[in-house]
Order: C-alpha cells, then structure tokens, then sequence
C-alpha cells in the first residue's frame, strides 16, 4: 500500500501504515530484531490517560505565523491549545519572530443537538467568521472524536469554504479514538499540509534545508553555513507562504522522526525534495554519519569533512572528560520514539548505563522504509544492547513499577509528567525541553553538563521522596511491569483474579 | 444553538473530573477517548492531585469500542484498577464518544457496586454542557449512588449548627484551596461547623457520607451548583442560603456572614449571635487597620496607577470583584465579561446584582463565553486612564497591546502560579490588593 497518497483527504494511522505498535517488554535488541519480521501489538488489561491525535495536529498547526485553528468539536477537544499559545509567545526571540502575534484558536462548541442534527451547518458559519475575524492565511480545521462520530463531512464543508474565501481552508482528520498512537495527530496535520497548501516547485534552491521540527533553538544556521544554505523551518514560526515553497528546498531534515516521518516522505515522494535518511545526529557515530551524509546529498562531501574534524576537535576532549565523571551511573529514559532513542545515544556516548527504557511507542520503519534511518538500530549498534525496553504507550503505571524496581542513578525524560514519578522515589530527573539541546557533537556536552548537574544537586528529590504520595498499592509495586500487557504469563491469570 | 469559542475559559463536561480528582483519595476512571484527560490535564495545568492527570485510568477508546462498545473494555479497567490504585472512592465518567455510541455505563459501575465498592458512574460526554455544570452532575451522582448507602448512620439533618459549603468550583476557580479553607474559617468564626468535601481540608469520602448530617446548606455562586443544593433540599429536606457573588473584601464579606447568621438562626442552628457579631467585628477591624494604612499610597502615588477595570471571569467573579475594586479599592470597573457560559435564565439576576454595585455608574456588562470576541470589545473601548486587565492567560497579550496592567486569576494560567492562595474574605482582598500593585509597580524599574 502507498504510505503517501496527497489525493485522499485523510493518512491511515500510524498501526495501519507503518505498523507502529504500543505494547513491548524486551531487549532494545530484540525489538530492533522483530521489527524487521512484523511486530505485533499487544494490548493492555489496564490503562491510564493517554493524548491523543488531535492535540499532536494542532501542535503542528497551531504555530505557523499567519494561520488560524478550527477544532470541530465540544469545547473540550480544544482544551489543551492555549499551551501552544504560550510556547509560541515565549520561544519566539528563539526564532526571531519579534512581534509573536496571538494564536487564533477556536472551538466550534458542538452541544447535544449538533451530535443529533450533524454540525456541518455549525462548521461552515464558524469558518466564515473566523476569516471575517483574522484574517487568516490558511485555516485548519480539526475532527474531533465527536464530529467523526456523527459524520459531518468536513471535507466537502472545508473544499466549499476555501472555494468562496478564496483562502485554504483544510481539513484534518485527526479523531483521537482512530489511532493508539498519537503521533499519527502529526501525520493527519502535515497530510493537510501537503495535499492542499505545499506548491510544485517553481525551482530548486540549493541554499535552503528544510527542518522538520518542534520549537527548539536555532543551531542549523551555524550547521549549515558551510554549506551555503539556510534552515526553513516547518511549522512552527514557518508562514503559509514558506510552507507553501517548502517543495524548493535542496533537502529536508529531520530533528525527529516519530515527529516528521510522514511529511519528510511526502516531500521526497511528491515534491522532489530529498530526505536526509539518517538517523539524526545524536552521539558522536550518528553525527558523522549525518554530516556525511548530507555532504553527500549537497554534493559537498568535502565540507562535511572539514565541519566534522573542526567540531570534533573542540568537543570530543571535552566529552571524553565529561566521561570520565559520568562512567559507571546508572540511567533510564522515557519518551516518545525517536527522541527516546536518541537520548539512548547520548548516554552510550557519555559512558553512562543504560538500565532500560519506556518508550511510548515503536515505528518498525518509517514512512522513507529506509533502516538507515533507524534511530534504535543504530544506538544498539553502536552502544549496546538495552535491557527493560518497554513500550509503555506512556502509561504511567509500568514506568512507577519500573522505576522502582530499576532505582536508576538518573531518569531522563522527553515529555510532561513523568519526572515526577522519579522523584517522588528519590530519583534525580531531568526534562530538556528543547529537542536540539543534545543535537551534534557540541549537544553531547551539553547533556552531560546536564546531567552532571542533575546528579549532583539531588537535595530536592531526596527531601520529596521522604513526604511523596503514592497512589499505587503495594501488591502492583510488587508485580513484574507487563502484568497487564497481552501474554504475560500472568495477564491472563490476573484479569480473571 | 451555541456560538463558536475563542480562547476558550472553561472546558466540556468531562472536565468536571477535576471536581473528582479534588476529593481526597478519590480517583476519576475515564470512559472516554484517549485525548480526553490529557485535554484536561493541560487545560487545568498543575492539577493531577491524588490520582488524575496521567495516573487516571482511562478505556482509551479505539475505532474497535466505537464500533462495538466499550463495556467489556471498562468492566476489566474498572476491575484492574483496584489491583493497582489505593483509593476510596472511584467515579466513572463518559466521554463522547461513550456517550454517542450508547455504553451502559451504569450496568457495569453497578456490578461493582454490589460487591460493595464505592463506585459511582455520571454521564460527561463533552457535548453534553459545560465542567462548571457538570461539576453539579458529578457532585449529585455522588450523593445518590455513594452517599445515599450511608444514610443510615447519617440522619437527615441531625447536626444542628453543621452545614454543607458549595462554592468555588475545583480547579475551575484557580483559589479554591484557599477559598475553602477561608470560606471554613469564617464560617466556623460565626459558630458554624463546616463540611467543605473538597480538597485539603475536607476529611475526604468520610465527610461526604456525612452530608446529610447538615442541618442546611450554604450555596456561595450565583448559578453554578445551584442543581446540588437543590437536589439535597429535595433528597434531605436540608433548605439552603444562596450568596450570588464569591465574597471579597470587608463589604461583601459582612453581607455574607450577615446572611448566614440570619439563616442560621432561622433554622435553629443555635449560634451565638453576640459571639458571631464580635468575630466579625474583629475582622473587620484588622482588615480596615490594613486599608488606612495602605489609602496613602492608593491616593499619592505619583507615578501612574491603574484607575479602571476590565474583569474576563465567572459571574461570580465578575460581580465580586467589581463591588471589590469600585468601593474598597478605588478603581473603576468598566466593561466586564462573564465567559463561563452563564446560561441565559441566570442572566438578569446577574446583571441585577452588578447594577446594584452604584447608584452612581451603571457597569456595563456582557455574558460572553467566546473570550475572543470579549476581547475585541476591550481592544475597541477607549477608556480615560491607565487600565488594568483581570483574567486568564490569554488576556496578557491583550494587556500588552493596550499597555495595561495585568492579573491572571483565572484558568488557564500558564502564567501565574497558584497554590493556596484565597481571594475570598476579608483576607482574600487584601491579597487581591497586593497582588494586584505587586503586578501594577513590577512595571517600574
């Protein structure tokens, strides 16, 4: 089956199209083994709270400069944006937006009558007013669990709007019970993207790298001067209007997979813009290998060379010193997939253990297919094998068990509310928000930094633990991890206790 | 039909399972979509408590339970998570997409009930109303299906000067740790014994099996929660005293109190009045201590403060602050906004109350859940003076454009820190007053 069709109005889920699943226990190794012969998802007994798809489109919606939101829905499934508001607001100086304009975001508050009378009616007037209220570039308009249900055609409301606004006015499909894994909400916005806003080239720029990304610092700049080019970022501060030409570029980035999967794809596939396959750079072999290879695809082998050995010079005394104060601790990650194996990466390359992981989900390949591009592959290759790999599908309950039973030295995390968790067992615990921070041989410094500090000012965690609520009984303290997970031994048995 | 929201200021029904997460050692279970208690999780920030945000159970709808229902799926969630949580009381709550596809949620909660859990089920779906009314649904499931089994040691109204205290709404109202906890103290200062059920100083499921006990009910809200005190008239024959506006300040806050002596003695509670009329007395005078001092620097200060207001926030809110900041604070409230989604039958009560601030001013005032367009209003109006916004996060970027001051006191908050700070009382203007002048001479640098 085509992994990108920009003529259908919705992308097929992540389990559908790539075969992503959310239910593992086992070796790193033995995931990166069976992904290659067809992993098959495990379901689970129990579950907590999860996100879900339509909060990951509008992540990827929201912050573009001149577009306007439309979650088609209750109130509620909007309930979270204001979070994108405030990121936009305060990471802008990051990207030189220097009057960062207020976020447009709107609910079209679908009530009782809507689900039993439909809330086309409702979607098509919320979009004029929108226009008439912000002018907008474009105008994304979200499905929710709600509008799926009860059938409205979005699609057809959207096509007749953009038609008589003579602006885009998107569709995206994106209701949260379609998918298990919420990063197919990224997918369903940069789809959107693709099929209605992103242009055939009108040339071929050999001076911009597109950047597929969240809203981290701006380090591509410095990285890609020797090289004659400068970042386009998609989206967040991106415009209609560079999203638009984002088919020009001479490549496109990614600063992570699980995040650009889709969109790097459908610019390679439909547009002619290549993608730059390999696993980004985390740790030392990924960022040679990176560089190489995108001195490769510029034709500019020679000063990928030179940028390399420079760089290297600089940081790899220092990491090597970092190194040596951090070999011997012990360390667990969570996080999403690709930024999870990156931070695995990291800690191989800083000479920390890793004891295991809770990665939210698992991608066996992405949607370029290409097993160069497989950030756990490489880690295991170049690190080791990690023990306790769980994909945890960010349930919370395995990753408190797991660390109880683990007592890491140190608990990196990549998303909210999980170093909570290590702290309240005495765990010192980090959360980096910005996803660039531990790009390139200089990011490895950074982290270890980082860490080291974590390490040593572990006063606030060890005070927490002694008074920390725990809401967990004892007996599942005492249960292996993957109690509930379909085929545990004892899952069967437990459910029927 | 209702309108499209900007910048929304309150969440779906589902929300209300912050009023759950509010109860100590309580635990909402979801029946819903995966994204439901993540929506709420960030809209709320800050607010997992006991057992919600990520540790909340939730089915987690697929395409698989919407297709052929869920129950099989909660009846084994509901089931695993007494194996894994600590807790003492469990309320299920429905989603849409539970809602649209038909699950009998009821049936399943009611399986475990006769096994004698304490487990309660109430219909969320997001489409259904607001969290500010599903916060009344929530509350009222509670007492028929967990309160309603302790009955029998708790006598309807038995406990003459104990009364119930149904205000600010959990984590909707960002100050409602603190207001409770002051809401208790003056009320116990008149004689009263007080069950506020939620958060750190209510004694969690076993104040609420205790419920019937109250000889009468203190409702301080002009409509939110009004459905509570009516079901417990009607279920206990326990009548109640509605306070229309969240009381700040000494003003607002002796018409209170006045109002529930009153009360009290009507229904027998058997307070001592003169011991009630000297607490107040003593509170009032420490607080007016505070205001004598601080009038020089609200009249002299010459380098600029705010003379006029614009609220964003719940009716009760809006009304209590305005009366606040006109007669004991000097600025003039202008254009206000309600943006909880009042419905319309509460609306000319509110305006009433809000007309009655000054027989001087008339206060305009606009019932407006869709913030956005509030805030075209604000960005139009060309009031004399230095400004000064009151409301959520979003309303900073406003302030900013207009060069005003600003305040977040409402959710969402992402700016603004609250732990248990109260704005009710006597106390709670005085720190309505610092917070605001900590934000007004923070300018100044």
């Amino acid at each position: 089956m085509e992994k990108v069709n920009l003529s259908l109005p919705e992308v097929s889920v992540r389990e559908i199209r790539l075969g992503s699943i959310t239910g593992f226990q086992g070796s790193a190794g033995e995931l990166v083994q069976q992904s290659r012969c067809g992993l098959k998802d495990k379901a689970r007994s129990f579950s907590q709270c999860l996100g879900c798809s339509t909060a990951q489109a509008a992540c990827m919606v929201t912050l573009i400069q001149d577009a306007a939101v439309i979650s088609h829905g209750p109130v509620g499934c909007s309930s979270c944006l204001h979070e994108f508001a405030f990121t936009y607001r305060v990471n802008s100086p990051l990207r030189g937006v220097d009057h960062p304009t207020q976020r447009k975001i709107f609910s079209t508050n679908l009530d009782e009558s809507d689900t039993v009378y439909g809330g086309a009616a409702k979607l098509e007037k919320a979009i004029r007013e929108v226009h008439a209220r912000t002018n907008a570039n474009a105008i994304f308009v979200l499905t929710t669990c709600a509008a799926g249900i009860i059938g409205d055609d979005v699609e057809s409301v959207c096509d007749e709007a953009e038609e008589e606004l003579g602006i885009p006015v998107i569709a995206t499909f994106c209701e949260g019970f379609r998918s298990k894994v919420w990063t197919s909400g990224f997918d369903a916005g940069y789809h959107a993207i693709a099929r209605k806003l992103i242009k055939p080239p009108r040339e071929r720029r050999t001076d911009v790298i597109n950047v597929i990304n969240f809203w981290g610092s701006d380090i591509f700049s410095e990285w890609f001067a020797p090289f004659g080019a400068k970042p386009n970022f998609i989206t967040p501060y991106s415009t209609v209007e560079s999203l638009r030409y984002a088919s020009e570029a001479t490549a496109t980035i990614q600063a992570c997979q699980t995040l650009g999967s889709y969109l790097g794809a459908a610019l390679e596939q439909e547009f002619g813009v290549p993608e730059i396959k390999a696993a980004p750079p985390y740790g030392v072999a990924q960022t040679d290998h990176w560089f190489r290879t995108l001195g490769k695809l510029l034709g500019k082998e020679a000063e990928a060379e030179a940028l390399i050995a420079e760089k290297k010079k600089e940081y790899l005394p220092q990491i090597a010193e970092l190194r040596e104060k951090l070999v011997g601790h012990t360390a667990y990650v969570t996080g999403g997939a690709a930024h999870g194996h990156a931070l695995l990466s990291i800690l191989g390359e800083l000479g920390l253990t890793a004891v295991g992981a809770s990665i939210f989900h698992h991608d066996p390949l992405y949607d370029n297919d290409c097993e160069d591009a497989d950030a756990l592959a490489a880690s295991v290759n170049n690190y080791g094998d990690v023990p306790n790999f769980n994909v945890c599908n960010k349930q919370e309950f395995e990753l408190v068990n797991t660390l109880n039973r683990l007592r890491p030295d140190v608990l990196l995390c990549r998303h909210g509310g999980m170093t909570l968790w290590g702290a309240k067992l005495g765990i010192p615990a980090q959360l980096i928000g910005d996803e660039h921070f531990g790009m390139g041989y200089e990011g490895i410094v950074r982290y270890g930094e980082r860490i080291l500090e974590t390490l040593e000012n572990d006063e606030f965690v060890k005070n927490l633990e002694k008074h920390a609520v725990n809401p967990y009984t004892k007996w599942w303290l005492e249960q292996a991890p993957q109690t509930f997970l379909e085929g545990h031994p004892t899952a069967e048995e437990k459910k029927t206790a | 039909m209702s309108g499209i929201i900007e910048q929304e200021r309150y969440t779906c029904a589902i929300g209300a399972l912050q009023s759950v997460v509010a109860i100590p050692r309580s635990v909402p279970i979801l029946h819903s979509g995966p994204g439901c208690g993540n929506m709420i999780q960030g809209f709320f920030e800050r607010s997992t408590g006991y057992a919600g945000g990520s540790t909340s159970p939730c089915t987690n709808f697929s395409e698989r339970e919407v297709v052929f229902g869920g129950v099989d799926r909660l009846r084994e969630n509901i089931k695993n998570t007494y194996k894994v949580l600590d807790t003492d009381l469990q309320v299920v709550l429905t989603g849409c997409t539970a809602g649209i596809v038909g699950d009998d949620v009821d049936a399943v909660v009611e399986e475990f009930r006769e096994k004698g859990k304490p487990i309660v089920a109430v219909e969320t779906a997001g489409f259904k109303c607001s969290n500010l009314e599903a916060h009344s649904l929530v509350v009222n499931a509670i007492i028929d299906q967990y309160v309603s089994l302790f009955e029998a040691e708790n006598p309807a109204r038995s406990e003459k000067a104990t009364v119930n205290l149904w205000a600010s709404i959990p984590y909707q109202d960002p100050f409602w740790k603190g207001n409770l906890r002051e809401y208790k103290r003056l009320l116990a200062g008149i004689g009263l014994n007080v069950q506020v059920l939620f958060g750190p100083e209510s004694a969690g499921v076993t104040e609420w099996q205790r419920i019937p006990r109250a000889n009468f009910n203190i409702l301080a809200s002009p409509w939110y929660g009004l459905p509570i005190a009516e079901h417990l008239e009607e279920k206990y024959g326990q009548p109640f005293t509605q306070f229309p506006l969240i009381p700040i300040g000494a003003n607002e806050t002796e018409r209170f109190l006045r109002q529930v002596i009153d009360f009290a003695a009507e229904q027998g509670a058997g307070i001592d009045v003169g011991k009630a009329e000297a607490f107040l007395k003593s509170e009032e005078g420490a607080y007016y201590d505070e205001i004598d001092n601080l009038a020089t620097f609200l009249l002299e200060f010459r380098y600029g403060l705010p003379n006029h207001a614009h609220i964003l926030h719940d009716a009760g809110y809006v009304l209590g602050l305005s009366k606040f900041l006109l007669h004991e604070v000097g600025i003039v409230p202008k254009e206000q906004f309600v943006v909880d989604g009042t419905p319309q039958q509460f609306h000319a009560a509110i305006k009433a109350e809000l007309a009655a601030t000054s027989d001087k001013k008339t206060i305009p005032l606009c019932f407006e859940p869709d913030a956005g367009k509030a805030q075209d209003v604000i960005r139009a109006a060309s009031n004399k003076g230095r400004g000064i916004i009151l409301g959520s996060g979003w309303d900073k970027e406003l302030a900013k454009e207009k060069d005003f001051d600003f305040l977040s006191i409402s959710v969402p908050s992402p700016y603004r820190l609250v732990l248990t700070t109260n704005y009710v009382g006597f106390s709670g203007g005085l720190r309505v007053i610092e917070d605001i002048y900590d934000a007004v001479l923070a300018t100044y640098r």
